[in-house]
């Protein structure tokens, strides 16, 4: 099948993009290192403790952090999706991603009113308690949204989303302002999304509900195929639509809960990732379009973190600022030629 | 053998069933039309079949085993349907879509081995579609569209396939082709193909028996001729401005005063 030749050569192109990226990341920055002395550094054997350090423990956890987070969005891209059967759905478009912000932003302005002991729990515990606070906040968004998506239209849903977003930055900064300063200080990801706040320790903590989410998702790959076709064929073909719709929107929350807990808000990148994975697949059947996005979104999240981190003159830019000027013209493009998308506006 | 057991159809809630107490016995390789005016129930009659929705009393029976007490999946490789629905995904391909027919047949991953893509590309050469492969399904004319529906519905191998009101958006030839495969697909397979249909002129022609819904929840059934010739097409369908002509086979409109 010329399609399956597609996606194998799709796959290794990503891959290899992927690798030449990560090495690109390794190197470049305020302090240069030859790619030459990349795996001395990696060793601890470079000669020069300072590489060794940014090497090992600046410059590698947070490229492992953006491979976790770009895979996890772009798989939860895919399933947003195909659930809502919108072009234009992804965590942070429908405003799951803000509910997971805001979820964190009243964990930690209820352990500041509570006292320094739950700042410091806060604290200790702090991905654990941050993404059991993102969760929540993602799957009562992602709840909301399902019930509003039985009302509205594509582009309505999605404008409510974004509003949703700017809603929850006012509230954020509203809270974090009358919280103890500690308890603001706790969550470094209030209004950017970053990479560069992870450490090993933190990519162990996301990767279970992650490696959770990406299990959900394969298993139900078929299912989730079926729902392309709208709820009465799916269930006409076997599947049990309310069943699927409650496990994929499971699947979401573990995918999106931690990356929102770590690195705060990343735009665009769910959205656009599933749409760069069907133009190489050609097929939009799920179980294909889910390694080809995790790659494109792990790509796609280390360029734009390389973007970041190149040697700026005056200070690092934001991610986002990155995602957006990729991001907004995709949509754009999306809302203009896409025959899905107006058809159902 | 597909049988009706008392089979009421409706919405709970509503006063009254939209069909009543239908009791049918169904014989292999039948090419059913199913007729009657808006709201007849038509579309109601063939979810329930197809196990999209629950009965409200009695039972529909596929080779003696009751269909709404069946697995999904088990129910999934035995009835398949094409339904008026033509909001789907983005990127669907035609294979893509052709291919879902197989899913009651593969395993968790609804990955095809090579006798499910014969399957699939026979369905798609039996609807005269062969040429859409590898096209996406939204650059399809609806009529198009409506075809890699069927080629699905085919791949899935069914012994029941239900069709609602499909034909409206194919022109004569088209919806004579179209019938024409049913009635073979259903000869050839032994399986039964219930259609429902506005068209009854070509109805009359081509099915080997008709289901007449008449406003007062029953249904009557039997061949296109006993239908003709009892007078029942005239009573569910006429009104005061036009008539069947039994002698014809058309409607006629009434003379004006």
């Amino acid at each position: 099948m010329s399609s399956n030749n597609r996606i194998v050569v799709g796959a290794f192109l990503l891959v290899f993009l992927l690798c030449t990226l990560a090495i690109l990341s390794l190197s470049i920055g305020q302090v240069n290192v030859h790619p030459n002395m990349i795996v001395p550094a990696l060793m601890g054997n470079s000669g020069n403790p300072i590489i060794d350090q940014i090497v090992t423990n600046i410059r590698m956890p947070r490229i492992a952090m953006g491979v976790v987070a770009g895979a996890a969005l772009g798989i939860a891209g895919v399933l947003m999706q195909t659930l809502f059967r919108n072009p234009m759905a992804d965590a942070w478009s429908l405003g799951l991603t803000a509910g997971g912000q805001l979820g964190v932003a009243l964990a930690v302005a209820a352990a500041g009113f509570v006292g320094p002991g739950a700042i410091s729990f806060i604290q200790v515990f702090n991905g654990l308690s941050l993404t059991l606070a993102a969760g929540l906040g993602v799957l009562f968004s992602a709840v909301g949204m399902i019930a509003l998506s039985r009302k509205v239209g594509t582009i309505s849903l999605l404008v409510v989303g974004l509003m949703l977003g700017f809603a929850v930055q006012g509230l954020v900064s509203v809270i974090i302002h009358f919280a103890n300063r500690v308890g603001g200080r706790v969550y470094s990801g209030w209004a950017d999304g970053t990479f560069a706040s992870a450490t090993f320790d933190n990519l162990l903590m996301m990767l279970i509900p992650i490696s959770l989410g990406v299990i959900l998702a394969v298993t139900n790959s078929k299912a989730l195929t079926s729902l392309l076709l709208g709820e009465n064929y799916a269930r006409s073909l076997g599947t049990d639509v309310v069943r699927l719709q409650r496990v994929t929107l499971l699947a979401v929350v573990l995918l999106v809960a931690p990356v929102t807990a770590y690195c705060g808000p990343i735009t665009f990148l769910g959205l656009i990732v599933p749409h760069l994975a069907r133009s190489i697949s050609r097929s939009a059947q799920i179980l294909t379009l889910l390694p080809l996005s995790a790659l494109a979104g792990a790509a796609l999240a280390v360029s734009a973190d390389l973007v970041v981190h190149l040697p700026w003159e005056v200070h690092f830019l934001h991610l986002n600022a990155v995602l957006g000027m990729i991001g907004a013209p995709v949509v754009i493009l999306l809302l203009m030629f896409s025959p899905v998308v107006r058809r159902q506006s | 053998m597909i049988n009706l057991q008392n089979l009421s159809v409706g919405y709970p809630g509503q006063p009254e069933a939209t069909l009543k107490r239908l009791v049918m016995e169904i014989s292999d390789g039948q090419f059913i039309c199913l007729l009657g005016r808006n709201g007849a129930g038509k579309s109601t009659l063939l979810r329930t079949l197809a196990g999209l929705q629950d009965p409200l009393a009695g039972e529909v029976w596929i080779d003696r085993k009751p269909i709404h007490l069946m697995n999904p999946v088990d129910r999934a490789s035995k009835i398949s349907v094409v339904l008026t629905e033509r909001q789907f995904g983005l990127g669907l391909t035609v294979e893509d879509v052709v291919a879902m027919g197989r899913q009651p047949h593969t395993g968790w991953s609804g990955k095809l081995d090579t006798a499910d893509w014969q399957y699939v590309y026979s369905a798609l050469e039996q609807v005269g579609a062969s040429t859409f492969a590898g096209r996406y399904l939204s650059d399809l004319s609806d009529g198009e569209k409506q075809r890699v529906m069927i080629a699905r519905a085919i791949a899935q191998s069914p012994r029941l396939m239900l069709l609602d009101e499909i034909t409206a958006f194919l022109d004569l030839p088209g919806r004579v082709a179209v019938m024409m495969l049913l009635k073979q697909y259903a000869q050839e397979h032994g399986a039964t193909v219930i259609l429902s249909s506005h068209d009854l002129e070509l109805s009359m022609q081509l099915a080997d028996t008709i289901w007449l819904l008449d406003d007062n929840g029953r249904c009557f059934s039997g061949t296109p001729e006993s239908l003709k010739n009892s007078g029942e097409i005239g009573r569910v369908f006429d009104t005061d401005k036009v008539k069947y002509s039994h002698e014809r086979g058309i409607f006629q409109l009434s003379a004006h005063p």
